[in-house]
């Protein structure tokens, strides 16, 4: 049982400890160990297009883990007032959204975009007064857009699980106090639900930043990190590769660690 | 005692005031006046509708039917932010994101005009000074005893100067000891501030030390309303009887009617004279009834007393079933043939001159019939 389960994690982390481990190589191939140096991290970080790559990833999970957590949020204190049969659908669909399959949710919403943009262009184009009508497309924004799709179920799953734990006896302190429904929601709610919120964010930050497959279907002519490592990845896996993705990693997995932290101080209260 | 400063208007009154959730009649018409500056208590048993009527005062619940007054204006449709009560919650409810003088301050805050800071800043430490607790307004929430937050949540809800204080069950959480302390402190603070406070417990101790008046309800409904001593020397019912204050019932019927005393022949077949509990003339020949007595106006005395020896009118042998020492007094159950177990409370200051008895002992009890209730058994 113990050997299994030593197994186990040797496959899950062997490859991860590889990457890492070349990600240090001192040579100029990928496949074999000369020496260790951290060249290739200084090599990644003066590619002028890693460093675009990755500011339009940072750009876009910014923008979609704001908008997450801002609709996840609202989403999650309107859901608390819904109760039977329909409550039950709300929370299936959530479930459903963060099970779906990257792919699928790539494939429909480049579709749902396209078709979208197919209808309104031409509309655009008929009113527009101008000389050139602007024209939609894909771009930055409907990888936000989709991103913000996804990651919203993740916030609205977190701050829920808060809100329930809430006590609901210091909302009614409060407007015994003489607080406005509002002013309540601002001095109370808001600070009592804010670790799992900032949780939420930092979850969908990561996954935003992380995901390639959706980004792929809906960046058109824009490149993310994970799309620019896939492609330079068909040129040969080289130990610059190798240096990003370790650099990815290690970003990702320290958001992640905040994101519990907060959310097990949270629990603590 | 402080008798309640009586004014023309009361500071609250239920009117017919009825809420149902789905089947479940929570607070059942209910109709009562609490005075201005008085100190009044719902006691009941759990479930009995206590909490929502304190809710339906304070705004969190609205009546189904009926009214609630405050101050004379009608109370329906205006939410709680917009009602001069205030609220002490039974765990507390303080908000764990501030410190304690923000939590005290919190009231203040919310004032429009809002008061300056220096306004607020002196008014949260005359509040804490109130409540003993001065040093304490940068400490956070979790760093105070049970005791303290206590007084967190009491100088919060007095800061903003309610006409009326709602208390659920404000000391359920505490220990023994610190609840009584706590009950003088709040009786103090009462008298000091001058403002109505309405209690809600299901401690008939602490209500009948602590309260001007007392409405004790079951089911929604209102049993009995009264002073304490009202409460405890004339019950209207076995009900009333047996949650303030303990005491004995010996079943029986209702034998003869005259005036100021009533005779109920027991299921034992021993003729009881007894008071009535009520003004009312509601008693009739034939019905059943209990007589009922307290405890602690039960003598006890070594077997074969006479009704002389023991100083009482009705002399019943019996047998000592169980002994609890309890300091200034002490529990005797006493086994008796045909009227069950009886409960005696013995005096220290009588088991000195008398001496006490052991368990299995044979005793003598007795009562004088100006002691004894008659109550019909609702
Ligand atoms: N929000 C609610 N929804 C449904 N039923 C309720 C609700 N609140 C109270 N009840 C019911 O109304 C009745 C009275 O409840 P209430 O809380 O007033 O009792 P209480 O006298 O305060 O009891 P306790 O001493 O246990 O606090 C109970 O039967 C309770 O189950
Ligand atoms: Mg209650």
């Amino acid at each position: 049982m113990r050997l299994y389960s030593i197994a186990v994690y040797l496959f899950l982390y062997i490859p991860i400890g590889i990457i890492v481990l070349f990600s240090f190589n001192a040579g100029r191939h990928a496949s074999e160990l000369k020496g260790l140096s951290v060249k290739w991290y200084g090599k990644a970080l003066d590619n002028p297009f890693v460093i675009d790559a990755l500011f339009t990833s940072l750009t876009i999970a910014f923008c979609a883990a704001t908008l997450a957590s801002i609709m996840g949020t609202s989403a999650a204190l309107a859901l608390q007032r819904i109760k039977g049969p329909l409550k039950a659908i709300f929370d299936g669909m959530i479930y459903i959204s963060i099970m779906i399959p990257g792919i699928v949710i790539g494939i429909a919403t480049l579709v749902a975009l396209v078709s979208v943009f197919d209808v309104l262009n031409p509309i655009i184009a008929d009113v527009w007064l101008g000389d050139k009508a602007p024209k939609l497309e894909l771009g930055m924004i409907s990888v936000i857009a989709a991103h913000t799709l996804f990651t919203m179920s993740l916030v609205i799953v977190i701050v829920r699980a808060r809100i329930a734990g809430m006590d609901r006896a210091l909302i009614e302190a409060s407007t015994d106090l003489y607080a406005s429904p509002w002013a309540t929601f601002r001095q109370v709610t808001l600070p009592q639900l804010a670790p799992a919120i900032l949780a939420g964010f930092l979850l969908s930050f990561t996954f935003s930043f992380d995901d390639f497959i959706i980004s792929f279907f809906v960046a058109g002519p824009n490149t993310t990190l994970p799309i620019y490592v896939f492609s330079s990845i068909r040129r040969g896996i080289t130990p610059e590769v190798n240096a990003i993705g370790a650099m990815v990693m290690g970003a990702s997995l320290l958001l992640l660690i905040v994101a519990q932290l907060l959310l097990r101080r949270d629990h603590r209260r | 005692m402080t008798s309640p400063a009586q004014t023309d208007t009361p500071d609250i009154r239920f009117e017919n005031a009825t809420k149902r959730y789905g089947d479940v009649v929570a607070v059942d018409s209910l109709s009562l006046a609490i005075d201005k500056g008085e100190f009044f208590s719902f006691l009941g048993p759990s479930g009995c509708g206590k909490t929502t009527s304190l809710r339906l005062i304070a705004g969190f619940e609205q009546p189904t039917e009926g009214d609630v007054l405050i101050g004379g204006a009608s109370m329906v449709g205006t939410p709680p932010h917009k009602r001069p009560v205030n609220m002490v919650f039974q765990h507390y409810a303080l908000f764990p994101h501030m410190n304690v003088a923000d939590n005290v301050g919190y009231g203040l805050r919310q004032l429009s005009p809002r008061p300056p800071k220096s306004e607020i800043q002196k008014r949260v430490d005359e509040t804490l000074e109130l409540v003993q607790l001065a040093e304490y307004g940068k400490r956070r929430i979790w760093e105070l005893s049970g005791g303290q937050q206590q007084r967190v949540a009491l100088a919060r809800a007095l800061i903003c100067r309610p006409t009326v204080l709602l208390l659920d069950e404000p000391l359920a959480a505490l220990d023994r000891k610190l609840r009584r302390e706590m009950q003088i402190e709040l009786q103090t603070l009462q008298r000091d501030v001058g403002i109505t406070f309405v209690l809600v417990t299901h401690d008939q101790e602490e209500a009948l030390s602590m309260s001007d008046r007392i409405c004790i309800m079951r089911d929604g409904r209102i049993v009995q309303s009264g002073t304490p001593r009202e409460l405890y020397d004339r019950p209207l019912n076995r009900y009333v009887a047996d949650f303030v204050g303990k005491s004995n019932f010996i079943p029986g019927k209702i034998a003869t009617v005259n005036g100021r005393s009533i005779d109920i022949e027991s299921d034992g077949g021993m003729l009881f004279s007894c008071n009535p509990s009520t003004e009312q003339d509601t008693y009739t020949v034939g019905d059943s009834a209990s007589i009922a007595v307290r405890p602690e106006l039960i003598s006890i005395g070594p077997p074969g007393s006479n009704a002389e020896a023991l100083g009482t009118d009705v002399v019943i042998p019996g047998r000592i079933q169980n002994r609890i020492f309890l300091g200034e007094h002490t529990e005797y159950l006493v086994s008796t043939e045909k009227y069950g177990e009886i409960l005696v409370l013995s005096p220290k200051y009588i088991e000195s001159v008398r001496g006490s008895f052991e368990r299995d002992e044979d005793v003598a009890i007795g009562w004088k019939n100006e002691t004894a209730l008659a109550l019909e058994d609702t």
